[in-house]
C-alpha cells in the first residue's frame, strides 16, 4: 500500500505549551482513519499539520510525497463547526463550486469560458450526485438541514478530486441517523474512489463500524491501530488516564462507554 | 419654467433633460447606482452594513475638512472615507484575525469621532458651507461635468478591482474558514474590500448625501438577495434596482422639490419591504 502521509517523531506546540509529541503516524492510500480523543487533545491540530497550516516543533512530516502545504490542491478539507443560518441566500451548488475554483482570481462572467465552464459544471454535478445532494443543491444553503449542509460541504471538499480528504468533526451537531449516513458516505468514498480519509470526531461510537483504523490523541500522545487493537478497556483507560470501558454488543459491535470529554493534560486547544 | 408633472411621460422626460444640470445628475446618479449596487451586494453578503454606515459618516468631516483647508470637497470625501476604511481594517484585528467584537467597537468609535471632527471643522470654517443640510441629505442641483468625470473614473477603478477579486472575495465572504484553509488571502481581501467600500461611499455621498448613502448601498442589494438566490441574477437585479431607484428618485425630487436622499430612501425602503413581504408570504 502506498503512503499518503507520514509523521515521524513529530511534536507540535501552541506557544510554550506542547500539544502532542513523539508522534509517528502513517496514512496509507484508501484508508478510512478516525482521529479521536477528548476536546483539546490536538485532533484538529493534526489536520492543520497535514495541511501545512501548523508547523512542527520537532520531527518531520510528508504529505503526498512532499512537505505539508505543497500538495494543497490534492487535499480536500472540511473545517470544523461551519453552519449557515437561514439568511444566507447562496445556493448549495454555488458553495460546492467554490471548492473547485474559489481561489482563482477574476469573476466568472456570463457566457464566457465556454468549455471550462461546462467542464466545471459537469464536475460540480458529479460531486453533488456523489454525496446524494441532488435534491437540495439548488436550495439556499441556509435553508438546508444540518445533515444536508454537511453533505454539501463534503461535496465542496471533494470538488477538486482530492487524494486525501480531511474532515474536522463532520458529525458534530448531526442526529444519529445522519451521523450514520454521513459515515457510510465517507466510507464509500474510500472504498470506491480510493480516497484516503482522516475524520476527526470526539465520539467514536457512531463511526466505529466504518473505520479501518483509529488514531487516538490524548494527554500529549497518540495511539494508532485497528479498532480491534486500540479500542480495548485497558488501552483506552491507560490513554485517557481514566476509567473507560469497551463493551461488546450482542451483534459484535464495540461500544465505548465513559470517554471523558475533558480538556487534555497539555493545554492545547482545537480550533 | 416651473417643473410640473404631466400624465405624458414623454413630456416629463423632455422637461427633465432640458437642463444640463439634470443631465449631469442623471449621469452621475446612474454611475453611482451601478457601483453602489455591486459593492453593496458584497456588503450585504459580508454583513458589514454597520461599517458601511460609518464610512458614509466619514464624508461629513471629509467635506467640512476640505472646505476648511480650501481644497476641493471631493478630495476630502475620498481621503476621509479611505482613511476610515483603513482605520477600521487595521483596528479591528486582534493578533492578525478579524474580531467581531473589536470590529463593532472600532467602527462605532470611528463613527463618533468622524461626527465630532465634522462639527469641529464646520465651526472652524465658520463660512457658509453649501449648507449642512445639503451635505447630509444630498442635492443634485450642483453636479458639475468634472464631478461626473471623477465619478466615472472612480467607478471604473472600483469595477476593475471587483472584477479581479470577485470570486475569492465571494469565497471569503460566504465561507471564510474554508477560504482561509484553501489559501485565499482572506485578510488582504478584507482590507481591499474596505478601501473599495470607502471609495464607493465617498463617490455616492457626494450625490445622495452623507446620511443616506447607506440606502443606495445596502437596500438594492438586500432586496435583490431576497428575491433570488442565483448569484449572477441577484447581482444584475441589484444593479437594475439601484439604477431604477435612482432615476425614479431624481424624477420625484425634480417634480416635488423634496431632497434627493429622502426620495431614494423612500423608494428603496418600499421595494425592500415589498420583497420581504413577498418572501414571508411564500414561506
Amino acid at each position: 500500500m502506498s503512503l499518503v502521509a507520514a509523521l515521524r517523531g513529530a511534536a507540535v506546540a501552541h506557544g510554550a505549551a506542547t500539544v502532542w509529541s513523539g508522534v509517528d503516524i502513517e496514512l496509507t492510500a484508501g484508508e478510512f482513519v478516525g482521529i479521536l480523543g477528548p476536546n483539546g487533545a490536538g485532533k484538529s491540530t493534526f489536520l492543520e499539520v497535514l495541511l501545512g497550516l501548523q508547523g512542527l516543533r520537532e520531527g518531520s512530516a510528508s504529505v503526498l510525497g512532499a512537505p505539508p502545504g505543497e500538495r494543497r490542491e490534492r487535499i480536500g478539507y472540511l473545517p470544523q463547526r461551519r453552519s449557515f443560518d437561514a439568511s444566507v441566500r447562496v445556493r448549495g451548488r454555488d458553495l460546492v463550486a467554490l471548492g473547485l475554483d474559489g481561489t482563482r482570481w477574476g469573476t466568472p462572467m456570463p457566457g464566457t469560458f465556454g468549455r471550462r465552464r461546462a467542464a466545471a459544471r459537469a464536475r460540480i454535478d458529479a460531486v453533488i450526485a456523489e454525496v446524494g445532494a441532488g435534491a437540495f443543491a439548488n436550495r439556499p444553503i441556509g435553508e438546508c438541514s444540518g445533515g444536508e449542509q454537511q453533505r454539501l460541504l463534503i461535496a465542496q471538499a471533494l470538488a477538486r478530486s482530492p487524494d486525501l480528504l480531511l474532515l474536522d468533526e463532520p458529525l458534530d451537531s448531526l442526529d444519529l441517523p445522519n451521523q450514520a449516513s454521513v459515515s457510510a458516505l465517507v466510507q464509500r468514498l474510500c472504498r470506491e474512489d480510493g480516497i484516503t480519509v482522516a475524520l476527526v470526531a470526539h465520539d467514536v461510537n457512531p463511526l466505529l463500524s466504518y473505520l479501518d483504523r483509529v488514531i487516538y490523541f490524548a494527554r500529549g500522545r497518540a495511539l494508532s491501530g485497528t479498532p480491534a487493537e486500540v479500542i480495548t478497556t485497558e488501552k483506552l483507560s491507560a490513554l485517557y488516564g481514566a476509567g473507560v470501558e469497551v463493551l461488546r454488543r450482542s451483534d459484535g459491535r464495540l461500544v465505548v462507554v465513559g470517554q471523558p470529554d475533558m480538556p487534555a493534560h497539555h493545554h492545547g486547544h482545537d480550533h | 419654467m416651473n417643473p410640473s408633472f404631466s400624465a405624458n411621460p414623454l413630456t416629463d422626460l423632455h422637461q427633465l433633460l432640458q437642463y444640463p444640470f439634470m443631465v449631469n445628475a442623471l449621469e452621475a446618479g446612474t454611475i453611482v447606482a451601478v457601483i453602489a449596487a455591486l459593492v453593496g451586494w458584497f456588503v450585504v453578503l459580508r454583513r458589514e452594513s454597520f461599517v458601511c454606515h460609518t464610512l458614509s459618516v466619514m464624508s461629513f468631516p471629509g467635506a467640512s475638512g476640505a472646505a476648511l483647508a480650501g481644497l476641493p470637497l471631493a478630495s476630502g470625501y475620498f481621503v476621509f472615507a479611505v482613511g476610515g476604511a483603513l482605520a477600521i481594517a487595521f483596528g479591528s484585528r486582534v493578533s492578525g484575525r478579524r474580531s467581531a467584537m473589536q470590529e463593532s467597537a472600532v467602527v462605532g468609535t470611528v463613527g463618533a469621532v468622524a461626527l465630532g471632527l465634522g462639527f469641529l471643522f464646520l465651526s472652524l470654517y465658520g463660512g457658509i458651507l453649501e449648507s449642512v443640510e445639503t451635505l447630509l441629505f444630498g442635492s443634485f442641483v450642483g453636479i458639475t461635468r468634472g464631478q461626473v468625470e471623477t465619478l466615472f473614473i472612480v467607478a471604473l477603478l472600483a469595477g476593475a478591482v471587483l472584477a479581479t477579486v470577485g470570486r475569492p472575495l465571494f469565497y471569503a465572504s460566504v465561507d471564510e474558514q474554508a477560504a482561509r484553509a484553501d489559501g485565499v488571502p482572506v485578510r488582504a481581501l478584507s482590507i481591499v474590500f474596505l478601501v473599495l467600500l470607502g471609495m464607493a461611499v465617498a463617490a455616492i455621498a457626494q450625490i445622495v448625501g452623507v446620511l443616506l448613502t447607506f440606502a443606495l448601498l445596502v437596500a438594492p442589494a438586500a432586496t435583490a438577495q431576497l428575491l433570488t438566490d442565483r448569484l449572477r441574477l441577484s447581482l444584475a437585479l441589484a444593479v437594475a434596482l439601484a439604477v431604477l431607484e435612482t432615476w425614479a428618485a431624481l424624477t420625484l425630487s425634480y417634480f416635488t422639490n423634496e431632497a434627493l436622499g429622502f426620495c431614494v430612501t423612500t423608494i428603496a425602503l418600499v421595494l425592500y419591504a415589498c420583497a420581504r413581504a413577498s418572501r414571508e408570504l411564500r414561506r
